[in-house]
């Protein structure tokens, strides 16, 4: 966020340069060219074990190069559906690398992780992208985004034709998905939608979208397996799958101010590389890909209102100190308590337990052993018995 | 401190209007780390900052935040907490190895929190407050809920200033699956008012701290007196973090330590917030004949405390001291072994306990909790909280207490029976414990068949039962006299002392790990398949017999082709078509 800052005031500063030799009005017109006031991304990874070290290293990138571009972590949603960073088994806890020979730790050292776990679920998916979580939910768990908000997906895990598999026991199929994105249309919560996914036969979790501004890319065609990188020897587990690796290396070349467009994404990997034939699908979308900057959606570019009026902070603060409301005093001293009082732990008197009628099958039980009494012995024989 | 402040105060209001004046007294902060070698080689870090602030934040409306955390305090405020302790913790303190720890925690995320009587639905006001939590430390702990929430009748009194203690108030759970790493440290760094930039905080780096044995970061928030006379109410925020290195094994054999080789930094300066930075080493000599440790720098000053009975030394490093940083520009402390350290050295920590699952099969089990007192001749009560959940039916009638051969029949006990789903099992017992004795505590239980929902996704791992707490007054050898909170360091000051007799420990044993009978998952994808098919070609060749109709069909002369087939075939001398 702190890079985004200079980087808008060098593009206002190019603006205000250039608009001396072009209109005014052209320059307005490309300022205010993608729509957009804020950005999001909700990043998952839906594998679970060791062994799937690489799916969470995939989303571990991208987290990286979306916060190096400037979305905050108030505005990212990251969803980890297991701990490869503290697992037992890493040779070096607290990290987790991208590349062999350990160049890059993509975990860092300031990361915020909002789903993790068993909490990484189908349902929770969903209700983030609905927006229908309980209340309870605190507030860096849910997208809060609005009808002006570019949101970047990123899924990765294990997938097949039409479904992608959740921590091994249960799956999302592409209808679901597109079910939800067009619940998230119909609420107005995104302007422009990029939907990115990295798994086996990702084009088929794509095919079924119907609802306008989204644009989608995957890692292979219907058919066709992903493949990871390398593995690295000292880790023992291949480390990134390899349509994210050669998209981690185009992002680190983006920079805030870059103008690099989305017909350069979908020139990354190409079948020489990436074995598989990654896929992308724009006639949902609006705009021309060709206009469409990587920073729309993977950074997040602040438009800057520069006004000249001065504004006066309060300058007497210590005022404000003396019209603090003083602190009542008890009248007599309160204590710390007694840590181990034995005395009154042994002479406490166990709470009452509320009586409550017996109901359901105790309630039956005794009928029927009252009923089967009184046929064998009948009424007349209750005065000899009382 | 004071003097500091106060010019510091005089400097401010000299220095021109324009410059806030500020109101000093009103929070404080101070800082400080604990490095003790423990007996077997390793070295035991604790740090603790420490935010007093002196305000009521239940009543009256407080906007300015300054050290104190605004998340926190607004969560104190709305909430009506009266104490809030949470803690993350990832591996075990090996009390009988490593002796009595400062302050201990379970393994995975525990959460302990007294209410205010003002607040009327408690449960709500725990859930929600779970919640918050989660949000904040990005921990899962808004899976807290009734199934592994107890309300302890015994343990856990109140750490802080506490004028009735109804237990209908305290809320205890503990999540030990819960995973500690550099997510849940990034926020509980956020909370310290220099951040990780600038103090004793520059240390805490998260490839070190959590190639650790033990790493335990915690919360702790309780009311306390705000002077001698403890008319007036401060809040107090602690924030501890104790890690536990091995420097044999990362320290390429050697056993010298430093601040550099622990942490791969060292320290530049004090937090400019704080009014106390200090570095505290333990030098104790072990046997009284000579020392075992060499530390360099030399130290500020030397401090001699009387810490769980006993009576231990410290190398003081003031971090606000001008003569520090004179020949330096960082500290970097290390310690030399004089001479080799041998078994004799390890002393047996008084109380320290044992606990483990044993039997076979997936059926039934029974746990065992072994309980040692060390003491020559003092005999002194235990009580042992445990929390079982409720896939584990206890059976009450085998629990078992055998000391020295005998039974030891216990003088309290509070049992809470699980209910399905519900709650879980609480168990609670004032046990005596006599001198030099081992207590064996054993219970059976029998595993329940969970529905296929409520597995987790990776089952075959197991479930856990948390860790069991034992809390005990542990009598002293030495006298300990009362401590003055502010002048002594914070590390004496974790639990308010009663008298100088006896000091209060609160130990932890293992979690367990229990498999339960796991069903195939693949079952109901194989039982739709075969059902399916076996309905589809049952009923489906019984739907044709009953609706096909059968009519002869005439036979067609055929077309030109099948004439002219006809025609080869009768030349060749074949049957035609």
């Amino acid at each position: 966020m702190a890079a985004a800052v200079p980087a808008a005031a060098a593009l206002l500063l190019g603006c205000c340069g250039a608009a001396l030799a072009s209109g005014v009005q052209d320059q307005a017109e490309q300022f205010f060219r993608s729509g957009h006031t804020n950005n999001w991304a909700v990043l998952v990874c839906t594998s679970r074990f060791w062994f799937n070290y690489r799916h969470v290293a995939n989303t571990l990138s991208v987290y990286r190069s979306v916060k190096r571009l400037g979305i905050p972590d108030s505005h990212i949603v990251l969803m980890l559906a297991d701990d490869m960073a503290c697992n037992p088994r890493n040779p070096k806890p607290a990290t987790v690398f991208s590349h062999k020979n350990m160049e890059l730790n993509v975990y860092g050292d300031d990361v915020e992780v909002d789903y993790r776990s068993y909490e990484v679920t189908v349902e929770n998916f969903l209700r983030v992208l609905t927006g229908r979580i309980p209340p309870s939910t605190p507030r860096s768990k849910r997208l809060l985004s609005d009808d002006r908000s570019n949101i970047l997906i990123y899924m990765t895990g294990h997938g097949g034709n039409g479904f992608l598999k959740f921590q091994d026991s249960e799956e999302i199929t592409n209808v679901e998905l597109a079910d939800a994105f067009e619940q998230m249309w119909q609420k107005r919560r995104y302007n422009e939608l990029l939907f990115i996914i990295d798994t086996c036969q990702g084009a088929s979790m794509y095919e079924r979208f119907y609802s306008p501004n989204i644009m989608a890319l995957a890692s292979s065609q219907v058919g066709e397996d992903s493949l990871s990188h390398q593995p690295d020897l000292g880790i023992g587990v291949h480390l990134m799958d390899r349509y994210t690796f050669y998209v981690l290396e185009f992002l680190e070349e983006v920079h805030p101010a870059s103008q690099t467009n989305m017909n350069d994404l979908f020139q990354v990997c190409p079948k020489s590389l990436c074995v598989s034939t990654p896929g992308h699908r724009t006639d949902l979308f609006q705009r021309d890909p060709q206009n469409v900057l990587i920073t729309d959606f993977f950074g997040s570019v602040r438009k800057v209102e520069i006004t000249t009026e001065t504004i006066s902070l309060d300058p007497d603060l210590a005022d404000f100190e003396r019209k603090l409301p003083k602190d009542e005093l008890a009248t007599e001293p309160q204590k710390y308590a007694e840590q181990l009082p034995v005395a009154q732990i042994i002479h406490q008197k166990p709470k009452q337990k509320d009586w409550h009628p017996p109901g359901g099958f105790i309630l039956g039980l005794w009928a029927l052993i009252i009923m089967v009494f009184f046929k064998t012995y009948g009424i007349k024989h209750m005065k000899h018995i009382f | 401190g004071g003097m500091l402040a106060a010019a510091v105060l005089l400097l401010l209001v000299a220095a021109g209007p324009g410059l806030v004046p500020v109101r000093a007294g009103r929070d404080a902060l101070r800082e400080e780390l604990l490095l003790s070698p423990l007996p077997d080689g390793d070295v035991a870090a604790t740090f603790q900052f420490r935010t007093r602030w002196d305000a009521d934040l239940q009543r009256g409306a407080v906007s300015h935040y300054r050290l104190f955390p605004k998340a926190l305090g607004r969560l104190v405020a709305a909430l009506g907490v009266r104490e809030l302790h949470l803690a993350l913790t990832q591996g075990f303190w090996r009390t009988r190895v490593w002796g009595q720890p400062p302050l201990q925690a379970p393994a995975g995320a525990e959460l302990w929190v007294w209410f205010q009587p003002t607040v009327t639905d408690v449960d709500k006001a725990w859930e929600e407050l779970s919640n918050i939590l989660s949000g904040i430390f990005c921990a899962s702990l808004n899976f807290i809920d009734s199934t592994n929430t107890v309300t302890p009748t015994a343990s856990f009194k109140p750490l802080g200033l506490a004028n009735g203690t109804d237990h209908h108030l305290l809320r205890y759970a503990v999540l030990p699956r819960e995973v500690v790493c550099t997510e849940n440290l990034t926020p509980w760094k956020k909370l310290l008012p220099c951040g990780s930039k600038a103090g004793l905080a520059v240390l805490l780096k998260a490839e070190r701290l959590f190639h650790s044995s033990y790493h335990s970061q915690a919360v702790h928030i309780r009311p306390i007196c705000r002077d001698a006379s403890c008319l007036a109410v401060s809040w107090e925020l602690r924030q501890t973090l104790t890690v536990v290195f091995d420097t044999f094994s990362s320290g390429q054999g050697k056993k010298d330590w430093s601040l550099f080789k622990m942490f791969s930094r060292t320290l530049t300066d004090a937090c400019p917030l704080a009014s106390q930075s200090k570095v505290y080493v333990d030098i104790s000599p072990k046997n009284k004949e000579k020392e075992l440790l060499e530390v360099t720098p030399p130290p500020t000053s030397v401090h001699e405390a009387i810490v769980q009975g006993d009576k231990r030394t410290y190398a003081v490093y003031d971090l606000l001291s001008p003569s520090l940083f004179n020949t330096s520009r960082s500290l970097n402390v290390q310690l030399k072994w004089k001479r080799p350290q041998d078994s004799s050295d390890l002393p047996t920590p008084i109380l320290h306990a044992q606990r483990y699952v044993s039997g076979y099969g997936l059926q039934t089990g029974e746990i065992s909790t072994l309980i040692y007192n060390t003491h020559p001749y003092r005999a002194f009560p235990v009580i042992l909280l445990e929390t079982v959940p409720w896939y584990l039916r206890l059976y009450v009638h085998t629990l078992t207490i055998i000391t020295k051969g005998k039974e030891n029949k216990p003088s309290y006990i509070h049992y809470q029976p699980a209910q399905d789903r519900r709650r879980p099992h609480l168990l609670e017992m004032l046990i005596q414990l006599p001198a030099n004795s081992v207590t064996k505590i054993t219970i059976q239980f029998e595993r329940a068949l969970l529905k296929w929902t409520e597995y987790t996704p990776d089952p075959n791992h197991g479930f856990y039962v948390s860790s069991s707490v034992l809390s005990a007054l542990v009598p002293s050898v030495i006298a300990m006299k009362d401590v003055d909170v502010e002048q002594s360091p914070l590390f004496t000051s974790l639990f308010p002392s009663s008298d100088g007799s006896s000091y209060f420990v609160r130990l932890y044993t293992e979690p367990l790990l229990v498999n339960l009978p796991t069903p195939d998952f693949s079952m109901p994808y194989n039982v739709i398949c075969l059902t399916c098919t076996v309905v589809a070609v049952c009923y489906g060749s019984f739907y044709n017999l009953l609706t096909r109709t059968f009519h002869v069909e005439e036979p067609s002369r055929g077309g030109l082709a099948k004439r002219l087939a006809n025609i080869i075939r009768k030349f060749r001398g074949v049957p035609p078509l």
